[in-house]
């Protein structure tokens, strides 16, 4: 099938999506978390991805592209190998979410939804995360960490660094 | 790994099994898991909503709609297949309880899921959890894959003759899924925008067919209930509101956390005794009783409250979420409905202009207002854009955004006119906060 061979998704991702497709009652239900788990690998929804999925549901590339900009989690631009999600909602902003923001700023020279120089890491303002009562709280990609101090940062950024560093293509 | 608290007022029944290893289902099993789905096989639909509606068990996203009279809805004979959703789209801020189930508890969720589909006939659940949890999908994954092994799903659950599967769904991002017609918009891989009501769910729901759709938190109580019996988990709680709620407490309190009270808990206790009062002595300035979406209280306003639907919807706002931020008096209220209104205007499908076009001017004119370029006719502008949201929209997006607006701009009106002509905001912390 010209969908193994073509296909941007590794073997292991392929065969993947080939299973979810067929697991629901309606197709189209594979569509959110197919768009998402090809984020995972790819790194944003390309125009290829974007191909591929259409393909794999049996749906138009606008049709994808309409249901995947409704999601916050989805982005059409390559992140950092990293991306720091920062939560400054109510319940983390109270316990000084915006320092923590800001102190990634200051760290990594960026700001909302930029991109370090070299790639390792991006820096998001997030709404709620759902780590309230542990606020405030970060996501890098899916890792939570909670009950943050700005003091923490560069400490959470030299741990990613050393993984970045170390490669592996999922490290 | 979020921490657990606990404190000796917690009646430990939806939480229990927190910390105990019961993700492990051989724990799970041990600790009395799946018996009451078991019992629930046995006794067959009628006796479970019996015991449901005895329990007076109401939902725990936010609605608070009794759930045995909901499963009750769901017509018995359907042309269509019927569906159970479980809403673990938790997204409300202020709000991180079921985060703590599917980490602890995965299995009383799956166990929930399958006593709902048995009481509406169902022979397929779907539990959604939202994009952002990811480990915990996994958790909801094994679990899953662990019930199918055991012979606890699939064809034949526990030995009969009777069909029940899960599949587990990610979202991607959006807090406007956990309303329930947009998670089945979600779940159909579509852009999650709300349908319009009626017909409800329980007669035309997930691809048409009737379709009972219950928060994590409200499902992982059900196989408590039914080991317990309806009435006798009805005697936990106040009229009408049966059991415990998972309360989270955070923001400005001393003992942040989630804890297990009974409905009906005092505020002012839970606040005080249970989290050890305001962090660093400070003095309560509003609590926000029910997640973001819930208006405010003063300090004086819950003295006598009683946490249950009733009693908070008696004192003008509501239970909500179970979600309790405290704030402390440093903070600059009109700060906080800024951070609260652009949320909601972030979160905005766009479906319903109210809801649109609303979000997006409450939050221009809040950041014109904390910025100190307010004018006095602002204020009630504020009130007059939020107040014409009110009962517009399809779904409760627009009321929840309006609703927290309404209670600050009423009961902090001094405050807002503390920053007007050009005086700087006496809590100013956040200068970013201040660009358009």
């Amino acid at each position: 099938m010209t969908n193994e061979t073509m296909s941007v998704f590794s073997t292991e991702l392929s065969a993947r999506f080939d299973k979810l497709v067929a697991k629901y009652p309606v197709r189209r239900s594979a569509l959110v978390p197919m768009l998402l788990y090809a984020q995972d690998e790819v790194g944003y929804l390309s125009d290829a991805v974007i191909a591929d999925v259409a393909d794999r549901i049996g749906i138009t590339e606008l049709d994808v592209r309409n249901v995947a900009t409704y999601y916050s989690m989805l982005r059409f631009k390559p992140a950092g190998k990293y991306n720091v999600q920062v939560c400054t909602n109510i319940s983390c902003m109270l316990r000084g979410g915006y320092e923590i923001f800001e102190k990634f700023q200051d760290e990594l020279g960026i700001g909302h939804k930029g991109v370090s120089t070299d790639g390792v890491f991006s820096l998001e303002e997030v709404e709620c995360i759902g780590a309230c009562c542990w606020a405030p709280a970060i996501q890098v990609n899916y890792d939570f960490h909670d009950d943050l101090t700005p003091e923490q940062v560069p400490g959470i950024l030299e741990q990613y660094r050393a993984k970045a560093a170390q490669g592996g293509k999922n490290a | 790994m979020p921490k657990l608290v606990s404190h000796p007022d917690e009646v430990k029944i939806v939480s229990k099994r927190f910390g105990q290893g019961a993700a492990n289902i051989d724990k799970y099993v041990e600790l009395g898991g799946y018996d009451s789905a078991k019992k629930c096989l046995a006794q067959g639909p009628d006796w479970i909503i019996n015991e449901m509606k005895a329990s007076n068990l109401r939902g725990r996203g936010g609605a608070g709609f009794p759930t045995g009279m909901k499963w009750s809805f769901v017509p018995k004979q359907s042309a269509k297949p019927k569906y159970v959703l479980v809403n673990g789209d938790e997204s409300e801020p202020g709000t991180c309880k079921d985060h703590l189930i599917f980490l602890h508890d995965p299995h009383s969720v799956i166990e929930g899921t399958i006593i709902a589909g048995l009481a509406i006939g169902a022979k397929l659940g779907f539990i959604y959890l939202r994009g952002e949890y990811r480990y915990l999908l996994e958790i909801m994954e094994k679990a899953v894959a662990d019930a199918y092994e055991k012979g606890f799903l699939g064809k034949n659950i526990f030995g009969s003759d009777t069909e029940f599967n899960i599949i587990t769904q990610s979202g991607a991002g959006a807090y406007e899924v956990g309303e329930e017609s947009a998670l089945m918009e979600s779940l159909e891989g579509k852009r999650g925008v709300p349908r319009i009501k009626p017909p409800f769910p329980a007669v035309v729901g997930l691809y048409g067919g009737p379709t009972v759709i219950n928060n994590a938190e409200t499902i992982a109580t059900v196989p408590h209930v039914i080991a317990m019996g309806g009435e006798a988990f009805a005697a936990v709680g106040t009229p009408r509101n049966g059991g415990t709620r998972l309360f989270g407490l955070s923001g400005h309190i001393a003992k942040p956390g989630v804890y297990e009270l009974p409905m009906g808990y005092n505020l002012k206790k839970m606040i005080y005794e249970v989290g050890g009062g305001v962090r660093g002595g400070r003095g309560l300035k509003a609590v926000v009783p029910g997640g973001s979406s819930t208006p405010v209280l003063l300090p004086e306003e819950i003295e006598n409250i009683g946490m249950d639907f009733d009693q908070v919807g008696k004192a003008g706002s509501m239970l909500g979420s179970g979600g309790v931020v405290v704030i402390d008096d440093q903070t600059c209220i009109v700060e906080f409905a800024l951070r609260t209104i652009s949320f909601y205007q972030h979160e905005s499908c766009g479906w319903c202009i109210p809801c649109r076009e609303g979000t997006d001017w409450l939050k221009k004119a809040l950041t014109r207002f904390h910025a100190g370029f307010g004018v006095a006719k602002d204020i009630d502008n504020i009130q007059y854009l939020a107040e014409n949201m009110m009962g517009r929209t399809f779904c409760p997006l627009g009321d929840a955004a309006a609703m927290p607006t309404l209670g600050f701009v009423k009961k902090f009106r001094k405050e807002f006119e503390d920053h007007l002509n050009g005086k700087p905001c006496p809590y100013a912390k956040h200068a970013d906060l201040a660009v358009v």
